[in-house]
């Protein structure tokens, strides 16, 4: 176990370290820079700017101490907002994004798996329908739409929720909903295929030949399996909606990481476009391996340390 | 089996617990909070009873003087030196003053300065005396050498970040002082006692004390700041003002308050208690929560409403608009044939339906604009050079044109902007006219705004949108744009003689007669057309009616000082 854990993290500091470089090099590929304006600056004072900000090293120089700001995970200050720390504006809008996101993670993943397992059982029933007509929706309605449906339903007509910011358990409702849906309806879809294959399977007619009761071969044998692909789906999932929450996040205000994250690439704003890239791959990576070792323990077959092992 | 039974109850049982204990808690947060509305409002009672018993003459103001705005994104900076955003400048200029302040009606005043100032025979020193009742949010007094301080920190090479420090290059020895190595000790700048600056200026500058009123001539408490670089990054002790409001918090990208400064020299004419700065990107979002009363004020100058919402509100008459000093324009590349030519740059501009644009697409009201210097500044330029929307007129120039350059006919041409709504819509209006009028093929080029930006420095392009919008009310903000190839300049024309004109207006000292070679350069430049103005901007916006004096400028900024929430709201 530990042999594969160590192997792990090791493909995850080379990940990391490919990640760096190429985003660096994409970042300085890109035109314009972090001091373009409508008011273009006087030379000698972009100059000096420049200078300030290290962009008149040479490339490698730049690049290494980057690499060395990766390691240390103290990126200096932002360009744009003069002043202000990478690591104070992660650390400052963060939680925004980890609370909206876990909420919307425990809705997608509730009703999703609940849609799921119901179509599964009523399959081609009523039941069915209606939980797949749900499901469609959700994946093909996009996000901004539902949240501005929810916005018009919800504050303007009915006055129960507010329309924006992000100031109380109220106020998350909706941006969570809106981010949920989709995620939601591909898990609901995931759980019914999954579930209807299971149901079919030769060990859960052996249990209810058995005698066991319906509610007890549904629960105990029947999810237990179906769950498989929806954990591995969670990995990617946790990602999505913490990087992806950029659009709910400005059309409901909220000052999370995902805008933080798509607006740095926007202002050239290379100190935080690097801080932000790094501490969303770490996430990724992380959540892939724990989603890895989750599997493990759900499911005996898989034996985490061996397999790694073997590889 | 039972008991496997009961552990498996057991185990739902606890992991349902948990969900429910989270889900209770957060209720329970919700409640709070939802209950908080409650709770201010009760505070705001306490508020009226003393802003009544206070201001028992007063009629028309109602009890609860809180003002709920927007203002888009997080201020980069609210360090006076180093702002260099209209959404900086809408804080700072609340929380700051400098010597002198522009009213509401556009003029202006004293504000640190006692009175106006004392100016020299040759209009090249300035003694400015600063008021006795002018004190700082911590109880210091606000005295010249904190005028000196903040200014020349500006000035000072070492500090890189100061984008804005040509606001200053009107003082002596300034620019010398950032870029050239000269000694910070030789700029034109003295506090001569703790009540007296004196500034000498490099020429006569008939905008001075306009520019004295600009953010980056703040000033800042010296013996607070001095020495603590990030003073100005969180409100903290010492992020100390002088202006009519303070700064109560600054949660980042989220909200910024500011409560009325009691010991603001004119507090007797601050009315508002409370200003609410939200921070909520999203134009629609902004003006969901307008119509859910969750803001008193959407729109400019500190926000934009959405294009689409625009003409249902002028229909029920509740759009303000108010003229802004800035034109939009399309800048041509005078050293990419075909407009190399000038005939052809002015069949172009002929062929342009600007009434068309204002009317139906951007629909604010902006004017037709057919000269460079905006109206606001010179009345005269709601006519123009040239006639709007002159089909034959530029037909006439296109043949002209392409007989000088021995062509037949216009090969196609490419018209550049930055990506955004609006700008793609003109784009499109804009190519329709241009091939009907001139049939010419025009290809619709648009580029993310820092991509655009370079594309536009490296002169690659023909036809480029731009705007431009005023630093202070004075024309020569337009026209030296245009006085050498660089800079804002993207077009590559230059003129010895408009170059000349220009020079020659900085040393006039007589108002009439610099407007007079003012006025001959803007001939010269509309002469030759490196540029097709489109329109002049507009503030557009809608408040709550019971939303008072709140002055909007017509430089972009907006001040809450003389702003009162009227007792329409009770109503």
């Amino acid at each position: 176990m530990a042999k594969y854990l160590v192997k792990r993290i090791g493909f995850i500091i080379v990940s990391l370290f490919l990640i760096i470089t190429i985003t660096f090099f994409l970042m300085q590929a890109a035109p314009g820079g972090p001091f373009a304006s409508e008011r273009a600056l006087p030379p000698a004072i972009e100059e000096q700017m420049n200078e300030a900000y290290g962009l008149n090293d040479p490339l490698h120089v730049q690049y290494f101490d980057y690499l060395l700001s990766a390691i240390t995970f103290d990126f200096g200050p932002s360009f744009k907002y003069a002043g202000q720390e990478v690591t104070d504006i992660i650390k400052r809008s963060f939680p925004y994004s980890l609370i909206l996101g876990l909420e919307a993670i425990f809705i997608a993943l509730s009703i999703g798996v609940l849609l799921g397992v119901i179509a599964a059982l009523k399959h081609n029933r009523f039941g069915d329908y209606t939980a797949m007509v749900i499901a469609v929706l959700g994946i093909s309605v996009p996000s901004f739409i539902m949240a501005t449906i929810l916005q018009y339903i919800f504050s303007i007509q009915l006055s129960v929720l507010p329309v924006a910011r992000f100031e109380s358990f109220a106020h998350s409702i909706l941006p969570a909903v809106a981010l949920a849906t989709t995620p939601l309806a591909f898990i609901a879809r995931l759980m019914r295929s999954s579930m209807l294959e299971v149901l079919n399977s030769d060990y859960i007619k052996t249990a209810k030949s058995k005698g066991l009761s319906q509610r007890v071969v549904t629960y105990k044998h029947g999810i237990r399996n179906a769950i498989l692909p929806v954990i591995s789906y969670l990995g990617p999932l946790v990602v999505s909606i913490l990087t992806g929450s950029f659009v709910i996040e400005k059309i409901f205000g909220i000052p999370g990481l995902g805008s933080e994250f798509v607006e740095s690439v926007t202002n050239r704003d290379y100190t935080i476009i690097m801080g932000t890239t790094v501490f969303f791959s770490l996430l990724l990576l992380f959540s892939i391996l724990i989603v890895d070792l989750i599997y493990g323990l759900v499911d005996p077959r898989i034996k985490v340390a061996r397999s790694g092992g073997e590889k | 089996m039972n008991w496997k039974r009961w552990s498996l109850f057991l185990a739902l049982v606890l992991t349902m617990g948990i969900f429910l204990a989270a889900c209770g808690d957060d209720e329970e947060a919700g409640g709070d909070d939802g209950q908080d509305p409650g709770t201010e409002e009760t505070d705001s009672g306490e508020d009226n009873g003393n802003s009544e018993g206070e201001g028992e003459g007063e009629s028309g103001l109602a009890a609860d003087q809180t003002l709920n705005v927007n203002i888009k994104t997080e201020p980069p900076s609210l360090h006076p030196g180093l702002a260099t955003d209209t959404t900086s400048g809408a804080v700072l200029d609340q929380v700051f003053e400098g010597l002198m302040r522009i009213n509401q009606d556009g003029e202006v005043e004293p504000a640190m300065a006692e009175d106006q100032p004392e100016v020299s025979d040759d209009l090249t020193t300035y003694t400015f005396t600063i008021r006795e009742d002018a004190t700082w949010s911590n109880g210091d007094p606000v005295t010249a050498q904190d005028f000196e301080y903040a200014w020349k920190w500006v000035l000072d090479p070492e500090n890189a970040d100061t984008d804005y420090a040509y606001q200053l290059y009107v003082i002596k020895g300034a620019q010398d002082a950032k870029e050239n190595g000269g000694s910070l000790d030789d700029v034109g700048i003295t506090a001569e006692d703790d009540k007296t600056l004196v500034v000498e200026l490099q020429q006569p500058t008939p905008y001075f004390l306009d520019l004295t009123a600009f953010y980056t001539y703040y000033p800042v408490n010296h013996n607070v700041v001095d020495g603590v670089d990030d003073w100005a990054q969180d409100v903290t002790e010492t992020y100390v003002t002088n202006g009519p409001f303070l700064l109560e918090s600054w949660e980042h990208k989220d909200q910024i308050v500011l409560k009325k400064n009691p010991e603001y020299w004119d507090a007797d004419t601050v009315n508002l208690e409370t200003i609410n700065m939200y921070m909520v990107d999203d134009e629609n979002t902004a003006f969901q929560m307008f119509n859910n009363g969750e803001l008193d004020w959407v729109g400019d100058p500190t926000d934009s409403l959405p294009l689409s919402a625009i003409p249902a509100l002028k229909e029920e008459g509740s759009l303000n608009i108010s003229s802004l000093a800035g034109v939009y324009y399309y800048a041509f590349n005078t050293e990419e044939a075909p407009f190399d030519n000038v005939n052809i740059r002015k069949a172009f501009a002929s062929a342009v339906n600007r009434e068309g644009i204002v009317q139906s697409i951007t629909q604010r009201e902006e004017q037709p604009a057919m000269a460079l210097v905006p109206p606001s500044i010179w009345e005269e330029n709601a006519e123009g050079y040239f006639a709007d929307n002159d089909a034959d007129q530029a037909k006439e120039y296109l043949e002209a044109g392409l007989e000088e350059l021995g062509l037949d006919e216009l090969p196609p041409i490419q018209l550049s902007y930055n990506t955004d709504e609006a700008h793609a819509a003109i784009a499109q209006a804009v190519q329709d006219m241009w091939r009907e009028n001139l049939g010419v093929d025009v290809e619709l080029n648009n580029e993310e705004w820092n991509v655009y930006l370079d594309t536009m420095g490296e002169g690659n392009f023909q036809v480029g949108r731009m705007g431009w919008l005023a630093d202070f009310n004075d024309a020569i903000n337009f026209l030296e744009i245009f006085q050498s190839v660089g800079g804002n300049n993207y077009t590559n024309w230059e003129d010895e003689e408009y170059s000349d004109l220009l020079e020659q207006s900085r040393t006039e000292t007589d108002d009439a007669a610099r407007k007079e070679i003012l006025r001959e350069a803007e001939g010269i430049f509309m002469d030759a057309m490196p540029i097709s103005p489109v329109y002049f901007y507009t503030n557009a916006w809608v408040n709550k009616d019971y939303v008072k004096d709140v002055a909007v400028s017509g430089l972009g900024g907006v001040q809450y000082k003389w702003g009162y929430i009227s007792d329409a709201k009770e109503e």
